[in-house]
């Protein structure tokens, strides 16, 4: 299962790419849509809906069960990649580009207790 | 195939006789904006030909009356023959809603008496018979608890419900729709609530605990007075979710260990028929201190008299009328039928079976808790999957063996989860056939994998698109 360098990930297999100083785009990890099996809806949230840190952001359903997806940074979505809405499956086809979820923004981005790939290929190893 | 693919313009299956009154034109009664433009293109068929339709679609159909049917936390029980006889009974079938009371006397009083057997299994007070299932009976629990806590002018605080990793669904779900917040609380490494973390969770927030115990791993929390106390201590109450109360009837009763409300599925402990639309019912049963709250109405026995009655502070009606009357009909039936022995019985046998089954195939699947179970327990699918097979193949592939699949990837906290719930009407033959057909899956997973997850093979239709059902369902068919 792909894990991809450059990225931040977060213990519940969200993953952070930093897009410039004040905004990161946030999607789930290749072992997340493993995980979860074919996903068959997302309930894209709205622009301008504030995160928390920790918090649910989104829900995503796969054939299994439908699943929260939580936020790894606190800030305001600036973005939500609506191709999800008509084609969910880029979720499982291409977790880390073209199925990435929403870009928050916020001034005081806290990524520092988020796992780098490295970190995060072994917390997957242990799970 | 569909009934419009069997229609043949003009056939004709039944005549209406001639009009003997004066035809008046539909365009005299209803507006033009709300008429057809075109002719409704209804199939055309003969009688036989409709009734050979029905018939061979319902034996593509697997139910309890065909064959096993061992979906876990569903108790997919044999529905006795004598409820529905009973049920069917013209003082039971044709009676109306409307009527006066003193024309329903024995309907009020089998509600009456379903009420106080319900409220004896349960060791609570007294009963609403009203929700038509097991999630509105969960509702309307928590309704009652919001209105407890309401009428202590602690509404505003007390707003969390705290439930198991290991719950169902729909505890959340109920939390969330009668206005709580549903905070997770973890499970501890035998499968039961942890309580040290619930110790920490509590405080004057929490509104109540959702317990289903058994809980959905088949496994019976001992800590549950503990855990009723550290829910009370905090101010909380505690709500039995029943949908495997089939474990305990007439061994423990759920008020005696601390809950303050329970509700009963009637269509699966009382082996009223379901998994076919039902209809359902999920009486709940309160202790004395919120007898008050119960929905609108009760039904009540003063004076040599059967009567219906609002609650002092009632939540209101959750149904119209009285609820599913025919369902509890059926309930009162099995009720009787069984006696006090009988019920214990039930659950003993549903227990015993459940045991069995386990004990022969945990060779052959992982068992993630391996303690004794009650009426179901929970395989983990995990070592055929690190063969490449998952447990939905294994699903599959059962029903070349005339089985229905157990539920399975839940509870969510075994990985590849398979719930099994034989239930007591099951022969040991039947429960043999099925470990047989489990252990044979086992060997194929190690011998032939492809063949498993090309399964199932030997059903009307073969393997289901189920992701492409989900992404583009086609629900409407233009007539």
């Amino acid at each position: 299962m792909e894990v991809r360098k450059g990225l931040l990930y977060s213990k519940d297999h969200e993953w952070v790419q930093e897009v410039s100083e004040s905004v990161v785009r946030v999607g789930i990890s290749a072992y997340a849509q493993d995980q979860l099996g074919d996903i068959v809806y997302i309930e894209l949230p709205e622009i301008d809906a504030e995160v928390a840190k920790g918090e649910s952001f989104t829900v995503v359903e796969s054939v299994k069960a439908a699943s929260d997806v939580f936020s790894p940074v606190s800030g305001k979505i600036v973005a939500v990649n609506e191709k999800l809405e008509d084609s969910p499956e880029l979720i499982n086809e291409s977790p880390y580009d073209e199925g990435w979820i929403i870009e928050v923004k916020s001034d005081e981005l806290e990524l520092s207790d988020l796992m780098t790939a490295e970190e995060y290929a072994r917390y997957i190893e242990e799970v | 195939m569909l009934l419009l693919d069997l229609s043949v313009p003009g056939r004709q299956g039944y005549a209406l006789p001639k009009l003997d009154v004066e035809e008046t034109p539909i365009e005299e009664l209803i507006p033009e904006t709300y008429l057809r433009k075109s002719e409704l293109g209804l199939p055309e068929l003969t009688e036989p030909e409709v009734v050979r339709y029905f018939t061979q679609l319902s034996r593509k159909n697997h139910g309890v009356d065909v064959g096993f049917y061992p979906l876990g936390s569903c108790t997919m029980k044999y529905n006795p023959r004598v409820n529905e006889n009973i049920a069917a009974m013209p003082g039971f079938s044709r009676i109306h809603p409307r009527q006066p009371e003193n024309t329903v006397q024995g309907a009020l009083q089998l509600m009456y008496e379903l009420d106080r057997y319900l409220a004896e299994i349960a060791g609570l007070a007294k009963t609403s018979l009203q929700p038509a299932a097991g999630a509105h009976g969960e509702l309307t629990g928590l309704l009652i608890i919001k209105a407890y806590h309401e009428f202590n002018g602690e509404a505003e605080q007390r707003r969390e419900i705290i439930i198991p990793d290991s719950a169902h669904g729909t505890n959340p779900a109920s939390a969330q729709m009668a206005g709580f917040i549903a905070r997770e609380i973890s499970s501890d490494p035998r499968g039961g609530v942890d309580v040290e973390a619930l110790r920490a969770m509590v405080g004057p927030q929490t509104a109540g605990l959702m317990l289903t115990n058994p809980n959905t791993l088949g496994l019976f929390d001992e800590n549950i007075e503990t855990i009723a106390k550290i829910i009370h201590d905090a101010g909380g109450l505690l709500y039995y979710d029943g949908a495997n109360a089939n474990a305990i009837l007439g061994i423990v009763r759920p008020g005696d260990t601390g809950f303050d409300i329970v509700h009963f599925n009637l269509h699966k402990t009382f082996s009223t028929p379901h998994g076919g639309g039902g209809p359902g019912s999920g009486p709940i049963v309160v202790s004395n201190k919120l007898v008050d709250f119960l929905p609108d109405p009760i039904v009540e026995y003063t004076d040599g008299r059967y009567h219906l009655a609002r609650p002092k502070h009632s939540i209101g009606p959750v149904k119209a009328f009285y609820g599913n009357f025919g369902v509890m009909v059926k309930a009162y039936a099995y009720i009787r039928h069984l006696g006090a022995e009988g019920l214990r019985a039930v659950s003993e046998n549903a227990v015993l079976n459940a045991n069995y089954v386990l004990n022969q195939l945990k060779q052959d699947y992982h068992l993630p808790y391996d303690r004794l179970c009650m009426h179901e327990f929970v395989l983990s699918g995990k070592w055929q999957k690190e063969l490449g097979v998952s447990t939905l193949d294994i699903a599959k592939r059962l029903l070349d063996y005339g089985v229905h699949a157990p539920t399975i990837y839940f509870p969510l906290i075994v990985e590849e989860a398979i719930m099994v719930e034989p239930t007591e009407t099951e022969s040991k033959a039947t429960l043999d056939a099925f470990i047989e057909a489990m252990q044979n899956i086992a060997e194929e997973v190690r011998t032939n994998p492809e063949r498993i997850k090309s399964a199932p093979c030997q059903t009307p239709v073969k393997r289901l698109d189920e992701t492409k059902a989900a992404r583009s369902p086609v629900l409407t068919r233009k007539l």
